[in-house]
């Protein structure tokens, strides 16, 4: 970390500074252009000077006129298709993307590894595959920013937002709420370690033994209750969860809604919201009664179910 | 120096019969009860102008708080107030008021050839509603200040914080009615007060600019009062319009916000490229490069600045569907402002250019104005934005248009009209020091910021990692530059109201109905009612051009 020097230390950080760079150098000819000739102007067409005023040739009132306007349309449609097209390159993550759960709140960051293994301020990842963070807040809206990436996303408190990236290189970056939350906004900093796919397989491994994520959630799942009307043989008849997420459910208002991260926990806590087709809607709210933490593993538990063959 | 360069007090000119609005009445009732549209900007004047030293006030203690990584100067909820401060008052009290409601109430009913404005109660009550909110900010700030930042971001602002919220959010509501009125009174009056033959083309590219910003006043500032309001019932009565435990969703108040706050940006920036366009054409001597290019420019600006706030949402988690069409937009919002940019720096082509402190600080914003818009650019890009959002680049970016663009041409402005004004001449040395001063000041406080924030110092932090100092201690050097600038105008023009030469009716010599009439104008502003016969800056003979340095309009627009 110098004055002087960011790391560029993802595949988005490579592309983000192509962009940036072009950027730069197109406006500052651009600028270089409009200084030299407001200067140039200035010195030559100075009151009292010898230059040669007259009149204005016709060409120049017009065709300039409506030159630069189509130049400069169409320099900045070029420069739109560009840049939007990297950017949905980048921002389609791949389905086999490497999952970590992140929940924010004032003022830490609290991380949940598909391992079950959790952090604060502390976020672990693999280097050369693609990762993606899945983030809520438990009270405001905070932004999980990391420059050495050049990606950032607001996570907010409600539903799930999500942020992909792909590490290049191995090393600690540093992690930083955007967003302004309150008091300690600015202490509400950590780190994001990048290790190499074995290290970070050691680096679970070294962690104290403890349950997965999913397996956190079966525990939860148990608990709450939810396996009175969603197990096996129960009498209320409630919507099956094995083979959920990922489908799409068909809604008794009429229409289809794709069983994502947030549909499920929306099932969970404004079971009103979304009432699926054929079934009565007497599903209580588990708003309060379950944390963000615990709903990431429930979440995580629910994904996980598949039907048996 | 030139003497051609200094506006010269003419002998010649006669003494008007009535006196003039300065003189026509001395008692405190006679101006806070006035109705006189050139009295009413001078109230404004003195109130943005206390506004904007309590926001310079609050700048210079974040800046002194900055200059080290863990300075304890001050605590972070001080901070956290002050930043807020500093917005809020900049923002709504100073720079949405600024030039609409001094230079545009002053010079909108001149220009065109009208005694006053439509509707001339209205105009005061607007004012009075400015104090309004005024006393319901500085109220706040006495209680204790507020902590949201000037943006009002939910649920923060409306379950989290403890700080007076609802004062601060009240005062912005009341003043959004002094704005709207301020609109509604310049639409009419546009429309209605026009001389004979003023027709819509022959209007001053100001006029032109003031019109365009009042349109967007009346359209959007509703949206923020309404937003405000869904605030303060949120966090008194406990509506959950933003809360998500009870499926409300605070992201509906970022679009609400940037709804109303993206225009707003566009209210602060058309009038300064009104004052710029005068300014610019009556120091090169010259006729607009491409008036109707200007007009349909200010006028797309107007309209397509609607349809752009998403682009401040690119990281907020709305569809990154959306985020295309907002980043396409705001590609193409840019279009006119470059549109403008190159007819000025057109207009200076075979000109005879003077360089009195007007024009240097119209040539200041020329170069600011142009980084600032470019660098928007920038983040119109979406990767891009999600990298330097929320950073010292947007900091950067929009103080570069705000306060590089918008301040300067509002000292540009005051000095150029200061004459009409007062009746004075400022001193010449003086002005052009500080308009150097404040162009370098700017730039040495803001330029680094690009750099902050490209190396991903977040905005709004109290204390920050010891690697980004070097770039913090530059910006806050640069400010106390800043700061000295700004403070010379308010000793030189207070001095020249007692001591400053008495100016003539034309001092520039320049075209427009306002300097047709004496300095400073009588309370009805003409003697016998104008007629306009001739195109706008007219110059000199289009077939001609400018010849001769100093060389008078063509055919004055004269009051017959």
């Amino acid at each position: 970390m110098n004055a002087f020097y960011l790391p560029q230390a993802s595949t988005q950080a490579q592309a983000e500074d192509r962009i940036f760079l072009t950027l730069l150098v197109l406006s500052g000819a651009v600028l270089l252009l409009v200084l030299a000739l407001v200067v140039g102007f200035s010195i030559r067409y100075r009151a009292g000077s010898k230059a040669r005023r007259g009149p204005l040739p016709a060409w120049v009132s017009h065709e300039v006129e409506i030159g630069w306007t189509v130049a400069t349309l169409f320099l900045f449609l070029f420069l739109f298709w560009w840049t939007i097209s990297a950017q949905l390159r980048l921002q389609i993550p791949p389905a086999n993307a490497f999952e970590i759960h992140v929940v924010a709140k004032q003022w830490m960051w609290k991380v949940q590894q598909p391992s079950g293994v959790r952090e604060i301020d502390t976020l672990h990842a693999p280097a050369g595959i693609p990762v993606k963070l899945v983030m809520t807040s438990q009270d405001v809206i905070h932004s999980f920013a990391v420059p050495a990436f050049r990606l950032k996303q607001d996570v907010l408190p409600g539903r799930y937002t999500e942020m992909s990236f792909q590490a290049t290189q191995p090393g600690t970056y540093q992690l930083f709420c955007d967003q302004y939350c309150g008091l300690d906004h600015s202490r509400m900093t950590g780190q994001v370690v990048i290790l190499s796919p074995a290290d970070y397989a050691r680096w679970v491994a070294a962690q104290p033994e403890g349950d997965s994520l999913a397996a956190q959630g079966e525990a939860i799942f148990a608990s709450s209750g939810c396996g009175g009307c969603h197990g096996q043989g129960a009498a209320v008849h409630a919507p099956p969860l094995e083979d959920l997420y990922g489908s799409d459910v068909p809604l008794a208002g009429g229409g289809f809604v794709r069983a994502d991260e947030g549909y499920i926990r929306d099932a969970i806590l404004q079971p009103r919201k979304n009432i699926p087709a054929g079934y009565e809607p007497v599903m209580p709210s588990f708003q309060g009664a379950l944390s963000e933490d615990q709903l990431v593993p429930l979440v995580a538990y629910i994904k996980s179910l598949k039907a048996k063959p | 120096m030139r003497d051609t360069e200094t506006p010269q007090a003419a002998p010649e000119t006669p003494k008007p019969a009535k006196p003039s609005y300065l003189a026509d009445g001395h008692t405190v009732a006679s101006w806070i009860f006035t109705t006189d549209h050139k009295r009413i900007a001078i109230l404004y004047a003195l109130s943005i102008t206390v506004f904007f030293f309590i926001g310079g006030a609050a700048a210079t203690l974040i800046r002194i708080q900055l200059f080290t990584p863990h300075n304890t100067f001050l605590t972070a909820g001080q901070y956290n107030r002050l930043f807020t401060l500093h917005g809020v008052v900049m923002v709504w009290f100073f720079l949405v008021p600024s030039i609409p409601t001094t230079l545009g109430n002053f010079l909108l009913p001149l220009m065109i050839g009208a005694k006053d404005v439509a509707l001339p109660k209205i105009n005061l009550l607007s004012w009075w509603l400015y104090l309004g909110g005024a006393v319901l900010t500085i109220v706040c700030l006495v209680c204790g200040g507020v902590d949201t930042g000037w943006t009002f971001y939910t649920p923060y602002s409306t379950l989290y914080s403890n700080s007076c919220v609802l004062l601060a959010a009240a005062g912005v509501f009341v003043v959004g009615f002094s704005s709207i009125l301020t609109g509604v009174n310049f639409i009419a009056t546009t429309h209605m007060l026009r001389a004979p033959g003023m027709t819509w083309f022959r209007l001053p590219l100001f006029v032109w600019a003031i019109y365009a910003t009042s349109i967007v006043m009346v359209l959007a500032t509703p949206v923020l009062a309404m937003s405000l309001l869904l605030v303060m019932a949120e966090r008194v009565f406990g509506l959950p319009v933003f809360d998500p435990r009870f499926g409300g969703d605070p992201l509906l108040f970022q679009h609400l916000f940037w709804f109303y706050s993206h225009p707003a940006v566009y209210i602060m920036v058309l009038p300064a490229m009104g004052v710029i366009s005068e300014v610019i054409a009556s120091e090169a001597r010259r006729r607009v490069f491409g008036y109707q290019a200007m007009v349909y420019a200010m006028v797309s600006i107007a309209i397509i600045g609607f349809m752009v706030w998403g682009h401040h949402m690119f990281v907020s988690g709305q569809s990154p569907y959306a985020s295309v069409v907002f980043s396409f937009l705001s590609f193409i919002v840019a279009v006119p402002s470059a549109i403008k940019v190159f007819n000025w720096t057109a207009t200076l082509y075979r000109g005879q250019i003077r360089f009195a402190a007007p024009m240097l600080y119209a040539l200041g914003f020329l170069g600011l104005f142009t980084v600032g818009g470019l660098t928007g650019l920038f983040l119109a890009v979406v990767p891009i934005d999600v990298a330097v959002h929320d950073t010292y680049f947007v900091i950067a970016h929009f103080h570069y248009i705000m306060v590089g663009g918008t301040v300067s041409a509002f000292f540009a402005g005051l000095h150029y009209w200061w004459p009409k004004i007062t009746g004075r001449l400022y001193p010449e040395w003086w002005a052009k020091f500080a308009a150097i001063g404040m162009f370098l000041g700017f730039n040495f406080t803001f330029f680094p910021q690009f750099i902050l924030g490209y190396l991903g110092m977040p905005r709004r932090y109290h204390q920050y990692p010891a690697q980004f100092q070097i770039w913090n201690v530059l910006s806050s050097s640069g400010a106390v530059v800043l700061a000295a600038a700004y403070l010379l105008p308010l000793v030189y023009l207070m001095w020249s109201l007692f001591a400053g030469r008495r100016a003539n009716a034309n001092p520039w010599d320049a075209t427009g109905l306002e300097w047709t009439t004496a300095s400073p104008p009588i309370r009805d502003n003409f003697e016998t009612p104008p007629r306009v016969e001739t195109a706008p800056y007219d110059y000199h003979d289009p077939d001609i051009g400018p010849t001769q340095p100093n060389q008078p309009p063509r055919q004055p627009q004269a009051a017959e």
